[in-house]
């Protein structure tokens, strides 16, 4: 359903993603794996329109959708979150998350101005939306506090919340295991299987194997900018080529 | 009497700066937007006022010799057209960035205002513009307090407006756009067409505020087009509380409270030598209350609300 043909992002001389191709098929849980600086997240952020990419295809359920800026990618039903969480610290959790549809009544400023009782009457349906995404993923005692006072783990865990108010049908996560601790990270990962069950694709940069292993299948494995090869978990962790990637030769 | 009279005077001028003040915080204090070119819509606001209202001058355009109220709407949307067509180019710019363009912006009003001289009477400026209720009420001090009243009403027209609408899905979009413009648009808002529709409306108002005076003194000229406008403006805002349209009025109030303050005290302390310096010290004087006011209360009198839409909270 999220198809890359061909996609190269450079930087001046630097070619980050270079020639990258593959595809994240419906309801799969996708991992992206390779060791630091092979030019994952800028596959992401080009993916999630936050860059523009210098060459190839990427398409969504057969639309195309490279070169299209965030909030349209967006609104076509890929939704993304960040390596470093990236809450607006004043709102409280609640309305961060209430934050994330689009096409809200209320987001005009006229409509606000001169139908408030319809603004309030979607606020409503809103807020109890939130409420239950929230509640799933046990953020529910802190949504009235500023999510500047969220810890990492819980930051990843907004970031989630606001990917799931939109209904995407795609989401990108990277690095939800980064920084957390054992026991979030266990809720973290069951909440993705479970959100995966109700029919929502992922895909899933992440360092930690465990996570990785449990959870994502395919694997697609990058390195110094080029595709490095794809399969099951297992056939990833027994090839030379991945170990050697990781373990210092050149890819 | 004098006093009264003064205080009205006084007044009036305090909520022609809060309605400027309004303009800018919901630029700045609402939406992050570094508009340093506040005197250069005040002023395109206050020149059109004075071409719809004004009188037929022959050695300039204009002189409609429309009603006011014409002029006030007219201002806002000529003062708003002005900030789309400056902002269609600017408004991506962060910061400082944004913060030089503006501000040259407004240099140029000024400059064309002084040198266009068949259009504006360079600093000869546009006299003899409509006062509404002068002849209505009289005494020149009836007509000051009619006027008052005119202006406390827009305030509070303007400010339950924005109150209404920035308390909304609408207000926390741009407390989003505001803080972090990439998660906004990870999240499908579109930062730029926001940005520039807060632009152009705060800077409608900052053409109500310059209509607003040229009908009160009854004339314009590029002398009320200096950038010390803009700072005045800024620092009512800081001070008062940028996010809090309350705040802003408030800061409007107490701003010029020391403003004029200052003059009168400065010229009975200072020594005849020094006379001249007052309106320097003065500037002096405030920035340093701009800087105490950064160190101790940076969140201003009334700072923002934490809350912004009202129907988003669990607990009421």
């Amino acid at each position: 359903m999220l198809e890359l043909r061909g996609v190269s992002k450079a930087f001046g001389g630097l070619k980050a993603v270079d020639d990258v191709s593959f595809t994240v098929a419906r309801g799969t849980i996708t991992g992206l794996i390779g060791p630091n600086g092979a030019g994952k997240t800028t596959l992401f952020n080009t993916v999630a329109g936050a860059l523009k990419p210098t060459g190839g295809e990427i398409r969504l359920d057969g639309r195309r959708i490279d070169g299209l800026p965030s909030h349209r990618v967006y609104r076509s039903g890929l939704a993304r979150t960040f390596q470093i969480p990236r809450p607006i610290g004043t709102l409280s959790v609640l309305e961060n998350v209430m934050l994330a549809p689009t096409g809200q009544t209320g987001e005009r400023a006229w409509n606000a101005l001169l139908r408030p009782g319809r603004v309030r009457a979607e606020e409503r349906a809103n807020r109890e939306k939130a409420v239950g995404i929230l509640e799933f993923l046990n953020l529910i005692r802190l949504a009235d506090e500023p999510a500047r006072t969220l810890s990492g783990g819980q930051l990843k865990l907004l970031e989630l919340a606001r990917a799931l108010m939109s209904d995407p049908r795609v989401i990108l996560l990277d690095e939800p295991g980064a920084g957390v601790n054992p026991t979030l990270l266990g809720q973290i990962v069951e909440r993705i299987a479970a959100l995966n069950r109700r029919g929502i694709t992922f895909l899933i940069i992440e360092h930690n194997m465990d996570l990785v292993m449990n959870l994502c299948r395919p694997v697609v494995v990058m390195a110094g900018g080029r595709l490095l090869m794809e399969g099951d978990p297992e056939a990833v962790r027994g090839d030379p080529r991945v170990l050697d990637a990781y373990l210092g030769g050149t890819a | 009497m004098d006093v009264l009279s003064y205080l009205v005077f006084f007044l009036v001028v305090a909520g022609i700066y809060a309605v400027a003040t309004l303009g800018l915080n919901l630029q700045w204090g609402f939406t992050g937007i570094m508009n340093v070119g506040v005197v250069g819509f005040f002023g395109v606001g206050a020149y059109t006022a004075a071409y719809v209202t004004g009188p037929n001058y022959p050695d300039a355009f204009g002189g409609f010799g429309l009603h006011p109220l014409v002029g006030y709407l007219a201002a806002m949307v000529v003062s708003g057209a002005v900030a789309f067509v400056v902002g269609l180019p600017t408004i991506r710019l962060k910061h400082d960035f944004l913060a030089i363009g503006t501000f040259g912006i407004a240099i140029c009003i000024q400059l064309v205002a002084m040198n266009w001289k068949s259009a504006t009477r360079g600093f000869d400026g546009l006299h003899s513009l409509p006062k509404p209720f002068a002849a209505a009420a009289g005494s020149p001090f009836a007509a000051n307090l009619a006027y008052l009243v005119m202006v406390v009403a827009i305030i509070l027209l303007v400010t339950l407006a924005l109150e209404r609408m920035v308390r909304s899905p609408w207000g926390r979009m741009l407390r989003a756009v505001r803080e972090d413009e990439t998660a906004s648009a990870a999240l499908g808002k579109d930062a730029f067409r926001v940005r520039l529709q807060t632009f152009v409306m705060g800077s409608g108002l900052m053409g109500l505020s310059g209509a607003l005076y040229a009908n009160f003194t009854g004339f314009v000229s590029p002398q009320d087009l200096l950038p010390i406008f803009t700072f005045q403006v800024f620092v009512m805002l800081v001070v008062g509380g940028s996010g809090n349209n309350w705040g802003a009025i408030l800061g409007a109030v107490v701003i010029w409270g020391l403003w004029t303050a200052t003059e009168t005290v400065l010229s009975a302390l200072l020594p005849p030598g020094l006379q001249q310096q007052v309106a320097a010290v003065r500037i002096v004087m405030v920035g340093l209350i701009l800087v105490a006011m950064l160190l101790l209360r940076p969140q201003g009198l009334l700072p923002e609300r934490r809350n912004v839409s009202p129907e988003a909270r669990l607990k009421p």
